[in-house]
C-alpha cells in the first residue's frame, strides 16, 4: 500500500520527459482556458448576425472570417470550445461514475452478478461506435442535455470493463485478503484498498475517452443530431459549412481544425500517460 | 496467460467446445440487442405513436400507427410482434412502404464494400508503419509514424472527408465527390474511413512488435547470426501480429458505424446513410431493424475474431 507521492512524482517525471505528452498537456490547458474564459476572449457575440458581412473573408477585424449569417467565426469557435468541454466533462463523468461502480461490483463480487453485468455491457457494446448514441438522441431529441446522456450511456461499458479487469487483478493481492481478514466491510475494502490500486487504467481510459467523446459529439452535430443551431458547436458548424463548401470553403476550416487539435491534445497526453503508467515500458 | 501449452489438452474437440461456448454466449447478447433496439423507442418523451407520426400528423394517423404497431398492447406483446415482424419480413418501413429487410439488405452491400476496402487500406498502411516504427524505435521514423498515427486517430472523419473532397473533387477534379458505381468512387471514402483504423492498427502493431522484440527467442535468433530482416520477418512479425489481428477485427466492426459519417459526407447509399435519413424521416421500424442487423453483424465479426485469436494463440483456449 506504500504508494502515493513517490509514484505520482515518478509518473509526472516521465510525462515531463515525453515531449508529445507535454504538448498534449499544453493543448488541453489552452482548450480549457479558452472554454472557461470564452465570454472575455471572444471579440463578438457568437450569435450576433450581420448579413452585410455574410462570408466576409479573413481580416484583422474577423481573423477567421464570417459565416453565412455574418457571424464572427472566431467568436463561435471560442464559444464552441465551451460547448464541447461541457459535453465532454459531464458525459465522461457520468460514464465514469456508473462504469466504475458496475465494473468494481462485478469484478470484486464475481459470480452471477458479474456475469449479468458483463452480459449487459456486451449488449451495449454490440452497437458499434456512434450508433447507440445516435439512436438514443434520435428518440429523446437532440439538445445539449440529451446529448450528454446519450454519449454518457454509450461510454459506460468501456469504463465498466476496464475497472472490472483491473479490480480482478488487484483482488488477488494479499493485502486485500488481509483487509477482509481483519473484518473490513466489502464496501470499505473496495474503496480503500482495491480501487486506489486499480486506478491507472481508469485514468488512461478517462483521458482517451475525452477524445472519443468530443469526436462523437461533433459527429452527431455534423449529422444534425447534436447541439442545435444557432448554439455554437464545432460539429454543427461544419454541418452548415458543408452546404457552402464550393463557394466558401474557408468556413469549414476552423471548426474542423479546432476539433482535430483538441482531440490530438487528449490523445497525445493519453498516450504519454499510458507509457508513464505502464511499468513494463519503464526505462 | 503465462502458463502456455502445459497440459496437453490440444485437439480439435477442445477447439470445437471453445467455439460452441462462445456461440452460446452470443444468445443472451443477441436477445439483449433486440430488446434494446425495441425499447429505444419507449424512451421517447410522451407517446411513441405520436413520435413516429410526427408533430403535424392528424389524430387519425396517430391512432392508425398505434393500431398497426400494437402500441396500445402490453410491452411483452409488442416485443413479440417486433421480433416476429423482423424474422417474417412483416415489419414494414413507414417511408418506403416495403418490408424493412428489403430496404436494408441492398444498402448493407454498399456499406460492406466500403468497409472492406477501408480495412484493406488500413491494414496495409497500419501494419507497415507499426513494424517500421518498432524496428526503428526512438528514431525520427518512429516519432513521425507515431505523430501521424495519432493525427489519423484524431481526425474527425467528416472533416477529413470534406477536406479531401475539397482538394480532389472541387479543386483538382480528379475524383468524384459522391455517388457509387466505379472504383474511383470508392477511393476517397475508403481513405477517409480507413485513416483512423490505420492509426490504431499502427499503434497496436508497434507496441506488440516491441513486446516481441524483447523476448529471449529474438535475442537467440539475433545471436545465431540471423539477419535483422529474417528475425523481424520470420520470428517477430508472426507473433506480433496476433494482437493486431484482434484489433483489425474490432476495427472492421467499428467501420460499420464510422460509415454513418463517411456515407453522409459522400452521399453514399449505405446503411449508415439509411439510418440517419430514417431517423430524420421518423421511419422507426427501419431504425430499429438497422440497429439489430448492424449489431448482429458486429457481434459475429467479434466472434470470428475470438476464434481466429484462439487458432493463432493456443494459450487463449485454456482460459477462454
Amino acid at each position: 500500500m506504500a504508494r502515493g507521492d513517490s509514484r505520482t512524482v515518478l509518473v509526472l517525471k516521465r510525462i515531463c520527459r515525453n515531449p508529445i505528452a507535454l504538448l498534449g498537456l499544453v493543448i488541453i490547458a489552452l482548450y480549457v482556458g479558452v472554454a472557461v474564459f470564452a465570454p472575455w476572449l471572444a471579440p463578438y457575440d457568437p450569435l450576433g448576425q450581420d448579413l452585410s458581412k455574410s462570408f466576409a473573408p479573413l481580416s484583422a477585424e474577423h481573423p477567421m472570417g464570417c459565416d453565412e449569417f455574418g457571424r464572427d467565426i472566431l467568436s463561435r469557435v471560442i464559444f464552441g470550445a465551451r460547448t464541447s468541454l461541457i459535453i465532454q466533462v459531464f458525459s465522461v463523468l457520468m460514464a465514469l461514475v456508473v462504469g466504475v461502480v458496475l465494473g468494481a461490483a462485478g469484478g470484486y463480487f464475481g459470480g452471477w452478478l458479474d456475469e449479468f453485468l458483463m452480459r449487459c455491457m456486451d449488449v451495449l457494446l454490440a452497437f458499434p461506435g456512434i450508433l447507440l448514441a445516435l439512436a438514443i438522441v434520435a428518440v429523446i431529441g437532440p439538445d445539449l442535455h440529451n446529448l450528454i446522456i446519450a454519449i454518457g450511456i454509450y461510454s459506460i461499458p468501456q469504463f465498466a470493463r476496464i475497472t472490472r479487469g483491473s479490480v480482478i487483478t488487484v483482488k488477488q493481492n494479499e493485502y486485500v485478503t488481509a483487509a477482509m481478514a481483519i473484518g473490513e466491510s466489502h464496501f470499505s475494502t473496495i474503496v480503500r484498498y482495491v480501487l486506489p490500486n486499480a486506478v491507472s487504467p481508469i485514468i488512461i481510459q478517462t483521458t482517451l475517452r475525452m477524445a472519443t467523446v468530443l469526436l462523437t459529439a461533433a459527429g452527431l452535430g455534423f449529422l444534425g443530431l447534436g447541439v442545435q443551431p444557432p448554439q455554437p458547436e464545432w460539429g454543427t458548424m461544419l454541418s452548415t459549412a458543408r452546404m457552402y463548401l464550393r463557394s466558401a470553403p474557408l468556413v469549414a476550416v476552423f471548426p474542423g481544425v479546432s476539433i482535430m487539435i483538441v482531440v490530438l491534445g487528449f490523445n497525445f497526453f493519453g498516450d504519454g500517460l499510458q507509457d508513464a503508467l505502464n511499468p513494463r515500458l519503464k526505462d | 496467460m503465462e502458463n502456455s501449452a502445459c497440459c496437453g489438452l490440444e485437439g480439435s474437440g477442445f477447439m470445437g467446445r471453445f467455439i460452441l461456448r462462445r456461440f452460446l454466449m452470443l444468445v443472451p447478447v443477441l436477445i439483449g440487442v433486440s430488446v434494446v433496439a425495441f425499447l429505444i423507442i419507449q424512451l421517447a418523451p410522451g407517446d411513441p405513436a405520436q413520435l413516429m407520426a410526427g408533430l403535424d400528423a392528424t389524430q387519425a394517423d396517430v391512432e392508425m400507427l398505434r393500431e398497426k404497431f400494437g402500441l396500445n398492447r402490453p410491452l411483452v406483446v409488442q416485443y413479440g410482434m417486433f421480433v416476429q415482424g423482423l424474422f417474417s419480413g412483416e415489419l414494414m418501413s413507414l417511408r418506403y412502404e416495403s418490408p424493412v429487410m428489403e430496404v436494408i439488405l441492398p444498402r448493407l452491400g454498399h456499406t460492406l464494400v466500403l468497409a472492406l476496402s477501408s480495412i484493406v487500406l488500413a491494414v496495409l498502411i497500419g501494419v507497415s508503419a507499426g513494424v517500421l516504427s518498432a524496428v526503428m524505435r526512438k528514431t525520427w521514423v518512429d516519432y513521425a509514424a507515431t505523430v501521424l498515427a495519432l493525427f489519423g486517430i484524431s481526425m474527425p472523419v467528416f472533416w477529413w472527408g470534406l477536406l479531401l473532397m475539397l482538394l480532389f473533387s472541387v479543386k483538382l477534379m480528379w475524383l468524384p465527390s459522391g455517388g457509387t458505381g466505379t472504383l474511383a468512387h470508392l477511393v476517397l471514402p475508403s481513405i477517409v474511413l480507413g485513416t483512423a483504423s490505420a492509426g490504431i492498427i499502427a499503434r497496436m502493431t508497434r507496441s506488440s512488435m516491441l513486446d516481441v522484440l524483447r523476448q529471449d527467442y529474438i535475442t537467440t535468433a539475433t545471436a545465431k547470426g540471423l539477419s535483422a530482416r529474417l528475425v523481424v520477418g520470420r520470428h517477430a512479425l508472426r507473433n506480433a501480429l496476433i494482437p493486431t489481428v484482434t484489433v483489425i477485427g474490432l476495427q472492421f466492426g467499428q467501420l460499420l458505424a464510422g460509415a454513418v459519417l463517411t456515407e453522409t459526407v459522400f452521399s453514399l447509399p449505405g446503411v449508415g446513410r439509411l439510418l440517419v435519413t430514417s431517423i430524420l424521416a421518423r421511419d422507426f421500424p427501419v431504425v430499429q431493424a438497422t440497429l439489430v442487423i448492424v449489431a448482429v453483424f458486429f457481434v459475429l465479426v467479434n466472434l470470428a475474431v475470438d476464434v481466429l485469436y484462439a487458432v493463432l494463440d493456443p494459450r487463449i483456449r485454456y482460459h477462454g
